[in-house]
């Protein structure tokens, strides 16, 4: 069976974030960048699939500029067989992604397609679920578990109270959660190695998709600071600011 | 402007959340539907009913929607989305799972996890783990929008609109053959919601262990608290996932947030910092958590706790 896994190059988890002075978005520039964690540990859980002899070649895609090629190395050298980059500098949101995803989907023909969960700039959750509905598959969201039974796959899902477990019939779409694994980290031979494995670059335009955003960005602002509070001395103190000036207790 | 809300319910209650999203709704304005969709929904149909605003509550009755699978229950929303202007559900993992299918079936952008309603067509959202709010405006004919339910007040009781079946001849989505559920595994609580609670104590690596969380039940039982934790704890196997407060676990703005034991990085200031008053206890002068909390304790939590809990 083959796996697409796709990842998204993004700001590094660790950065505290700038927004732009005219407020137009955040500021990327000179702004150290990664693979997003979700997008990890879907080409962890793929390269797994291959290591136990589920999978059979694993490619990793991408959709993004050209500097994206960097994070599909990072994939290649985790594990994956092959790397397709959709090349565009339009801004990218969900429905334009999966769009692209899609079509190559059906090129490529996957058992599985693993995404992460969300991306951890734009926050929004929705692309795995995109791409499930307009490939016509099943999908498998938020998995901390993942099982191939013979034509079925079992996910376990985590939801609000609690773990869920669905069965899919194959082929499926899956994102993952947090607790779906530990990614590895690439060691140099395979970073090295990592350099001579196939990377087919297309546009939008070779698949026949439009993928810039419909939604408008109007603007981008800080969050409401707060105000920095006051330390007290013991538990008594506490109780009483508590009680009497914050009224909460 | 018509509104579709889809209700959310477990164990046969309708979520609490139902009530913030048609809040949401009704800032947007227009006629708001609800739709109940699961199996032996009538109860949960007659709770809808009451809330305020809603001027129909159309219920899909049908063993393909018992656990408001993603295949069927977006077949479903597709069907019906036809008649409205907004689609709109929680962004909790029901909605999440649901709506981006349904925006995808009808080829149109989804807006997540609204905290603000600009205007009909323009809203506020937080990116980059909330360390930033942007403003977007969708020029779909149909906005599909989850909503972030504790930036938004719920309705009160009092309503009565009318409860229709959804005739589910024309949906697609009752022959399900993509998808089964298996299983549930809910952890059992006694204590309030974490999302919808006035009151949240959570702990973090500093609890050393997950024995040690039971230093908290007696504060939270004291204050109708629920506790919650950090990713650090979950990680380290102290707690179960579902108390995870932060950017990959809930989302909590309660009127009283303890913190104990955590440093305070940014995907869990994501899911807390919203909160009325926020209380630290850390041990660690230094840590972030600090900048964020309105009453900040340097106390080692061991000592802290149980004098905390003997005078409340």
């Amino acid at each position: 069976m083959k796996v697409l896994v796709a990842v998204k190059r993004v700001i590094d988890y660790n950065v505290k974030i700038r927004v732009k002075p005219d407020h137009s978005d955040v500021d990327l520039t000179n702004v150290k960048m990664a693979m997003n964690p979700f997008c990890e540990i879907a080409v962890e859980e793929a390269v797994r699939l291959k290591e136990r002899g589920v999978a059979s070649e694993v490619v990793a895609v991408t959709v993004g500029p050209k500097a994206a090629q960097e994070q599909l190395r990072t994939a290649l050298a985790l594990g994956a067989d092959r790397a397709i980059h959709v090349e565009t500098d339009e801004r990218v949101e969900s429905l334009g992604a999966a769009k692209a995803l899609a079509k190559l989907v059906e090129e490529e023909q996957p058992g599985l397609v693993i995404l992460g969960k969300q991306a951890i700039d734009t926050d929004n959750n929705q692309t795995g679920q995109m791409l499930a509905a307009l490939t016509g598959l099943p999908q498998g969201t938020f998995a901390s578990e993942v099982k191939v039974e013979g034509e079925k796959l079992q996910v376990t899902r985590e939801i609000d109270g609690g773990l869920q477990t669905i069965e899919l019939s194959l082929p499926a779409i899956v994102t993952t959660d947090l607790r779906l694994n530990e990614p590895r980290y690439a060691k140099l031979p395979d970073i090295m190695k990592a350099k001579k494995k196939p990377l087919d670059v297309k546009t939008p335009a070779d698949l026949g998709v439009e993928v810039a955003s419909k939604v408008k960005l109007l603007k981008v602002e800080p969050p409401a600071e707060r105000q920095g509070g006051v330390k007290v001395g013991s538990v008594d103190e506490l109780v009483d600011k508590l009680k009497n000036e914050a009224k909460v207790l | 402007m018509r509104i579709l809300v889809l209700a959310e319910h477990h164990d046969g209650v309708l979520a609490g959340t139902t009530a913030h999203v048609v809040a949401a709704a009704k800032a947007i304005g227009g006629d708001i539907d609800v739709l109940v969709a699961g199996e032996n929904v009538a109860a949960i149909a007659e709770a809808a009913a009451k809330l305020d605003g809603v001027s129909r509550v159309r219920v899909a009755d049908h063993a393909a929607y018992a656990h408001l699978l993603a295949e069927p229950t977006a077949a479903l929303l597709n069907a019906l989305a036809g008649d409205y202007t907004h689609l709109l559900a929680a962004a909790s993992t029901t909605g999440k799972n649901v709506l981006p299918r349904v925006a995808a079936l009808k080829d149109v952008a989804q807006i997540s996890e609204i905290i603000a309603v600009e205007s009909p067509d323009t809203f506020k959202r937080p990116i980059y783990a909330g360390n930033a709010i942007a403003t977007v405006q969708s020029e779909d004919a149909l906005k599909v929008i989850t909503v972030r339910t504790t930036a938004f007040d719920a309705v009160a009781e009092g309503g009565s609109a009318a409860v229709e079946a959804v005739d589910l001849s024309f949906t697609k989505g009752a022959d399900n053959t993509q998808s089964t559920f298996l299983k549930e595994e809910l952890a059992k609580s006694d204590r309030p919601e974490l999302s919808a609670a006035r009151v949240v104590i959570s702990g973090g690596r500093g609890m050393g262990s997950g024995e040690n969380f039971k230093l908290l039940d007696g504060i939270a039982n004291k204050l109708g608290a629920a506790i919650g934790a950090s990713r650090a704890a979950v990680d380290a196997g102290f707690v179960p996932n579902d108390m995870q407060v932060g950017q990959t676990g809930k989302i909590v703005a309660p009127e009283l947030y303890i913190a104990v034991g955590i440093s305070g990085a940014i995907q869990h200031l994501a899911g807390m910092k919203d909160s009325k008053v926020i209380v630290a206890i850390n041990k660690d002068e230094e840590a972030p958590i600090f900048q964020v909390a309105d009453y900040g304790l340097v106390a080692d939590l061991f000592e802290a706790l149980p004098e905390l809990e003997s005078k409340l």
